[in-house]
């Protein structure tokens, strides 16, 4: 599963990141790193892109990106 | 203006006034409320807050500590210290002392929002690297405690390696007394040897900084090793050979990007300190909390967002009418007040004709633009902006752009001027530049007379089901301005552009009341540069039209009426205004008209409309007085009189001249045409060449012409 899955109002844990692309890079240095949780808040119309929250602190993200992020849902479900 | 105002001086002569005192350089992440602090510290009015690319500008201030002061300098926000855009490359060079004549700061005021510590202390920890001396101050205490945040400051402290950190609140002034006590003995405050988050990158590029003897300090190091390709990987390659850099890389890295490594890294330990010093007292979810995230829906919000756009303007233009007609009313009275006390000779028509029939009608659209502006700058001060990029990413990736340029262009409307500046946040070259060359298409405050004047005189005034067809033709109008510049986008974006798809990502700060002061601020300094730049650029342009207009004289024996009392005159109107009609014919720039003349026949334009066509092209505003003064109504006819006059002009041969389609055809070349010598400047300043100016004025140019020779060979085919 990627937070590209989520649903939104759903939290999840990012387990692993594909970093082969610079994009994917720069939303690891706003803090989507590996161990963190994420919530999933809500897309634009279309379902892209999306806005994810980490610590408190919204991101938008595309959909091309997010299916880089794999996740496991977090035990709170949220 | 606080007492010290003095002390604080235009970004443009850091150079030369410069003093030995070395400054301290503010710096946090974009929104953490670094404008806010810096204007509470420093006193200096300037413009603050989040409006993309304002802070550019170097802001310098001083800021009284009671028996000392210092220097401070806002940098642009910046998330890390990599520097992607135009904005954030700048903040880092100012920080690394790469920028020519400016020494490196001696010392660092680190701005963290508490709310959003998280992505402050990735930032602090490499800052940190830089080893000057750093304080910290946790802003928006306020929002934190309301949100039911908390910090433990001594946890905190340890684990930065006790540099004084202290809490503030810059809106209610809360913590400030500390904070500028901890300023004053900042340069007496020892940064730790080494950050705590990654010690083994801090030692190694200590090694390697010992290794070239101290040429390069140990952030040069870091810089290098983290940024493979970039000049300071060169630099370090060159002192240390390629060999010792890369196997310190794969030593640190591994196989990853090591940015990548370095988020992973850096942000494991922010957790820890967070997890430790961070406390979260839940509070019941909130009514409006509950109500922005319903308004954050996909649907809502867009809706909302375009309910936002249509009473921005409906607002400029029902607000502003009142206060216009009563600028226009005092701007043609003073005319003729000068023309009734000093006759009209050459300096009385200098004045009235020239300055305050120029000036005047350019400042008439003060209301507009302020409204304008105070809808942008409330949008962008809320974090709104940021939500309409958000929302119109799929728009904007169909020509190849990203939601990031939403927001110059949304600006555009106002003026293209700060619109151009605000595409500093872009991070790609490529998309920067589309994004510039789009934005003047939007329709800017500076079109709405012209097409005022045309569609009152040539659209009827009647009703197309729920609308009137005016203001249809004048949605219509916006429309193909913003249609122009998707398209110019777009066409560049996959041609002379071309690159890889544009990112996107943005961090969305969360609705917030905008601060009264900061909007008043900021809407007095666009005021400000309004005026400025009606004192200035269209008064020298008012000037040269005039006296284009005003000479050479008709030969004294045409002018019989030139010493007759001025009520005779004014009684014999319709005499005088001809007299000045066949003045104008033979003036300066009544014969460019006559010779272009040809050039613009396709387009239904006698040599009159062409001359003021062509008076506009330094500043479009003047384009109705340059009429005014053309069409013989002088410069104390009101806009109804000129209307007339515009509908009663003739060909030679008795033809009309404004027909419905060359009004149309001429209102769409204003739309798509590149009037404006203060656009082309900033271009030229933006993108650092006279390329893409002279592309821009150009190709819009030929567009126009284009656009307009067929509204107006269709329309005249279609309704003969
Ligand atoms: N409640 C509250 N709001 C603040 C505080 N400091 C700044 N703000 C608001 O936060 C927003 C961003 O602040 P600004 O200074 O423009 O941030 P910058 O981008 O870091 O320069 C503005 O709307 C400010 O009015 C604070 O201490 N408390």
């Amino acid at each position: 599963m990627t937070l590209a899955d989520l649903k939104p109002g759903q939290s999840a844990r990012i387990e692993a990141i594909d970093t082969s692309t610079a994009a994917v890079v720069r939303l690891m240095v706003l803090g989507l790193v590996e161990g963190v949780d994420v919530r999933f808040q809500h897309a634009a119309i279309g379902g892209d892109p999306l806005e994810v929250s980490v610590y408190g602190s919204s991101i938008s993200i595309r959909k091309e990106q997010a299916r880089q992020f794999r996740i496991a849902e977090s035990p709170d479900g949220g | 203006m606080g007492e010290h105002g003095e002390f604080g001086f235009p970004a443009s002569q850091i150079g030369i006034r410069r003093r030995a005192r070395s400054s301290i350089a503010v710096i946090g992440n974009p929104n953490s409320g670094k404008s806010t602090l810096f204007n509470r510290l420093t006193g200096l009015r300037q413009t603050t807050g989040n409006y993309p690319g304002v802070t550019v500008e170097k802001h310098v201030g001083v800021a009284d500590l009671g028996t000392s002061a210092v220097e401070l300098i806002d940098l642009p926000g910046i998330y890390c210290l990599s520097g992607e855009s135009a904005d954030e490359q700048i903040a880092v060079d100012v920080l690394l002392g790469r920028v020519p004549d400016m020494p490196a700061p001696a010392g660092l005021l680190v701005v963290v929002d508490s709310t959003h510590m998280y992505q402050g202390l990735y930032l602090l920890e490499q800052l940190l690297e830089l080893r000057l001396p750093t304080m910290v101050a946790l802003t928006m205490s306020d929002v934190a405690l309301a949100a039911g945040l908390s910090v433990d400051l001594p946890a905190l402290q340890a684990r930065l390696g006790g540099i004084p950190v202290c809490e503030v609140s810059a809106t209610s002034g809360h913590g400030m007394e500390e904070l500028r006590q901890a300023l004053a003995s900042l340069s007496s405050t020892a940064p730790p040897a080494y950050p705590q988050s990654w010690p083994e990158l801090s030692r190694g590029a200590e090694i390697l900084s010992g290794r070239t003897g101290g040429g390069l300090a140990r952030i040069d190091v870091i810089q290098g090793l983290l940024h493979p390709g970039s000049d300071p990987d060169r630099v370090l390659c060159d002192a240390l050979g390629e060999e010792a850099v890369r196997s310190s890389r794969d030593e640190l890295f591994g196989s990853a990007p090591p940015q990548a490594v370095e988020a992973r890294t850096r942000y494991r330990w922010v957790q820890g300190v967070l997890a430790q010093a961070q406390f979260h007292t839940p509070l019941l979810a909130r009514m409006n909390a509950r109500l922005v995230r319903w308004i954050n829906r996909p649907w809502p919000a867009t809706l909302g967002f375009f309910a936002v756009m249509v009473l921005m303007f409906q607002a400029v233009f029902s607000w502003a009418t009142p206060l216009m007609d009563v600028i226009d009313v005092a701007a043609s009275g003073l005319g003729q007040w000068v023309t009734l006390r000093f006759g009209d000779g050459v300096a009385s028509s200098f004045v009235a004709d020239g300055v305050i029939a120029g000036v005047g009608s350019v400042i008439v659209f003060l209301p507009q633009i302020l409204i304008l502006f105070l809808f942008i700058i409330v949008l962008e001060d809320s974090g709104y902006l940021a939500r309409a990029a958000f929302l119109m990413d799929r728009l904007m990736r169909s020509v190849g752009l990203s939601g990031q340029s939403v927001i110059p262009m949304l600006s555009s409307f106002a003026c293209a001027v700060p619109a151009i500046m605000a595409t500093r946040v872009i991070p790609d070259r490529r998309d920067r530049i589309a994004t510039i060359l789009a934005a003047p298409f939007m329709t800017c405050s500076a079109r709405l007379p012209i097409y005022a004047l045309l569609i009152a005189a040539f659209v009827p005034n009647q009703a197309v089901g729920w609308f009137n067809l005016q203001g249809l033709v004048l949605f219509g109008l916006y429309l193909l301005g913003i249609a122009g510049g998707l398209v110019t986008a777009r066409l560049l974006k996959s041609s002379a552009l071309k690159g890889p798809k544009p990112q996107f990502m943005l961090a969305l700060p969360e609705f917030r009341w905008p601060n009264l002061q900061t909007v008043a601020i900021k809407l007095m300094d666009r005021a400000r540069i309004f005026l400025k730049r009606a004192g200035t650029v269209i008064f020298a342009v008012a000037v040269v039209v005039w006296a284009l207009a005003y000479f050479p004289r008709l030969d004294a024996p045409a002018l019989p009426a030139e010493r007759a009392p001025v009520a005779a005159a004014q009684a014999s109107a319709p005499a005088a205004d001809q007299q000045a009609a066949n003045q104008l014919a033979q003036s300066w720039l009544g014969r460019a008209g006559r010779s272009l003349e040809p050039l613009f026949t396709p387009l239904g334009w006698d040599w009159r409309v062409a001359s003021a066509v062509i008076a506009g092209f330094p500043a479009r505003e003047v384009v109705v007085a340059v009429m005014g003064t053309i069409y013989a109504v002088g410069s104390n006819a009101d806009e109804a009189s000129l209307a007339s006059r515009l509908r009663a002009a003739t060909w030679p041969d008795g033809r009309l001249i404004f027909t419905l389609p060359m009004a149309l055809g001429m209102m769409v070349f204003y739309a798509l045409c590149l009037q404006c010598a203060a656009t082309v400047a900033t271009i030229r300043r933006e993108t650092n060449s006279w390329r893409w100016p002279l592309f821009a004025w150009t190709y819009m140019t030929v567009v126009a012409y284009l656009a307009a020779l067929m509204v107006y060979q269709l329309g005249t085919f279609l309704v003969p």
